[in-house]
């Protein structure tokens, strides 16, 4: 039928480009790590301006929706109290998977300075974290840098696999 | 036998003492001195019963019975033009006296002075409110509830303001360790979970220093990164070096070689 021969396993024989699916899928999902709008103290303003013009979250295709039902990712920028615990556990729970977690600050990591009766000490006694950034507040460039580590972690996974639990239940 | 003592409330001790650091008195001064203040304080004691007053840092002082706050407050409003309710609290005296003292922080802007009334109640005795009389006394009763247990009668809403409805005790008593008592801690475990994944969760680490190299469920050594859990007891963890997401794999995004750099001389 060909008129003529094509390779088409050849470099730039044709356009065919041999891939595995899991290669194709991560690079669907790194590429496209939407966080939910969602900030609870001083992080958020530094969360805002990755977001900015300046740092340019979008160029890592990461844009922030308002909603968990289209988020990927959760940034918990900022101190988390005791009283929102359950708000946050909520909305990681209407995210639907596959999901990941940013812990910004040292406040979401280990309770910070907020060594008292009334603050969560660390994010992951209620949700499990992927990634834990340092800083009080982080400068963008971390919070750029965290992103491109989850990036790569998640270009790492294997779709098939069930997804294995990570700290908590 | 050995000497009984109370065990129900072992968590309820005053964690206040003037060890470290006692408050500096202030010089008080007679209100006669001042001629305003002075006027104040003879119209308030035609009216009222007045066990103490002074003059504080130019403010004046007045303590009065705790049933009369409202129409104190009032008169004061009405009658001496302190029109304004700056700020409302309490403050614990329950170890050194058995209850709290309520003080009520008055401006007039007429006149251009400021009064301080206050009132001592016992721990457990409730106090009228004044929101009838100051619509700011809404949110600053409530926090005084919150904060001190402080129960106010006749409040259009009396809830907590700042802490979650089911809150245990009152955080700002001198009794309430900084840390928060049993229930406090587990707070937000009990909620999200339940109690019986308190084994799961565990206590919460207070103390921020805290690193073991050997736990790989917490921490991770840079530069010397195991899987999650693995047991590292021995000491022999691998060397795993750090890489750069443009060292490979990601189409696009190369590493600059120093040497493949240019300088230019002039701009262009």
């Amino acid at each position: 039928m060909a008129q003529h021969k094509v390779n088409y396993l050849q470099d730039g024989g044709a356009p065919i480009a041999l891939t595995t699916v899991d290669k194709l899928v991560n690079w669907g999902r790194s590429n496209s790590l939407w966080p939910l709008t969602y900030g609870l103290a001083c992080c958020a303003i530094e969360m805002m301006a990755t977001g900015a013009s300046r740092y340019d979250f979008d160029r890592f295709g990461t844009i922030f929706r308002a909603s968990p039902r289209q988020a990927d990712v959760i940034v918990v920028a900022g101190t988390l109290t005791k009283k929102h615990a359950e708000f946050m556990r909520r909305l990681y729970d209407q995210m639907p998977d596959p999901k990941w977690v940013i812990s910004m600050g040292s406040c979401a990591n280990t309770g910070g300075m907020f060594n008292t009766y009334a603050t969560v000490q660390g994010v992951d006694r209620i949700i499990p974290v992927d990634i834990y950034l340092p800083g009080c507040a982080p400068r963008p460039e971390t919070l750029q840098y965290a992103l491109m580590t989850l990036q790569k972690k998640i270009r790492r996974e294997s779709i098939f696999r069930s997804i294995k639990k990570k700290r908590l239940v | 036998m050995r000497k009984y003592t109370p065990k129900h409330d072992v968590q309820h001790k005053s964690y206040f003492n003037d060890r470290f650091y006692v408050t500096p008195q202030t010089p008080k001064k007679n209100p006669n001195e001042d001629e305003v203040y002075s006027k104040d304080v003879e119209a308030l004691e035609n009216k009222f019963e007045i066990s103490k007053s002074y003059i504080e840092i130019d403010e004046l002082v007045v303590y009065i019975n705790a049933q009369d706050n409202v129409s104190v407050l009032t008169f004061l409003r009405d009658e001496l033009e302190y029109e304004m309710l700056m700020e409302m609290s309490a403050i614990d005296y329950i170890a050194q006296r058995g209850g709290f003292e309520i003080f009520y922080e008055m401006l007039s802007l007429t006149k251009r002075k400021r009064l301080r009334v206050k009132t001592f109640i016992r721990q457990k005795q409730t106090i009228e409110s004044v929101y009838d009389v100051f619509k700011m006394a809404n949110w600053a009763e409530r926090e005084m509830y919150d904060m001190y247990g402080v129960k106010i009668l006749n409040h259009p809403n009396m809830k907590r303001i700042l802490m979650p409805d089911d809150w245990y005790d009152y955080p700002l008593r001198k009794t309430y360790p900084l840390i928060g008592d049993e229930t406090a801690q587990w707070y937000e475990v009990d909620k999200v979970f339940g109690k019986e994944y308190r084994d799961v969760i565990g206590p919460e680490i207070r103390d921020c220093a805290n690193i073991d190299r050997y736990d790989t469920e917490r921490f991770s050594r840079l530069g010397h990164e195991v899987p999650y859990g693995t047991d590292i007891s021995d000491g022999k963890e691998p060397d795993t070096p750090i890489s750069y997401q443009e060292e490979g794999g990601v189409p696009l995004y190369r590493k600059l070689k120093p040497e493949d750099s240019v300088t230019i001389k002039e701009k262009r």
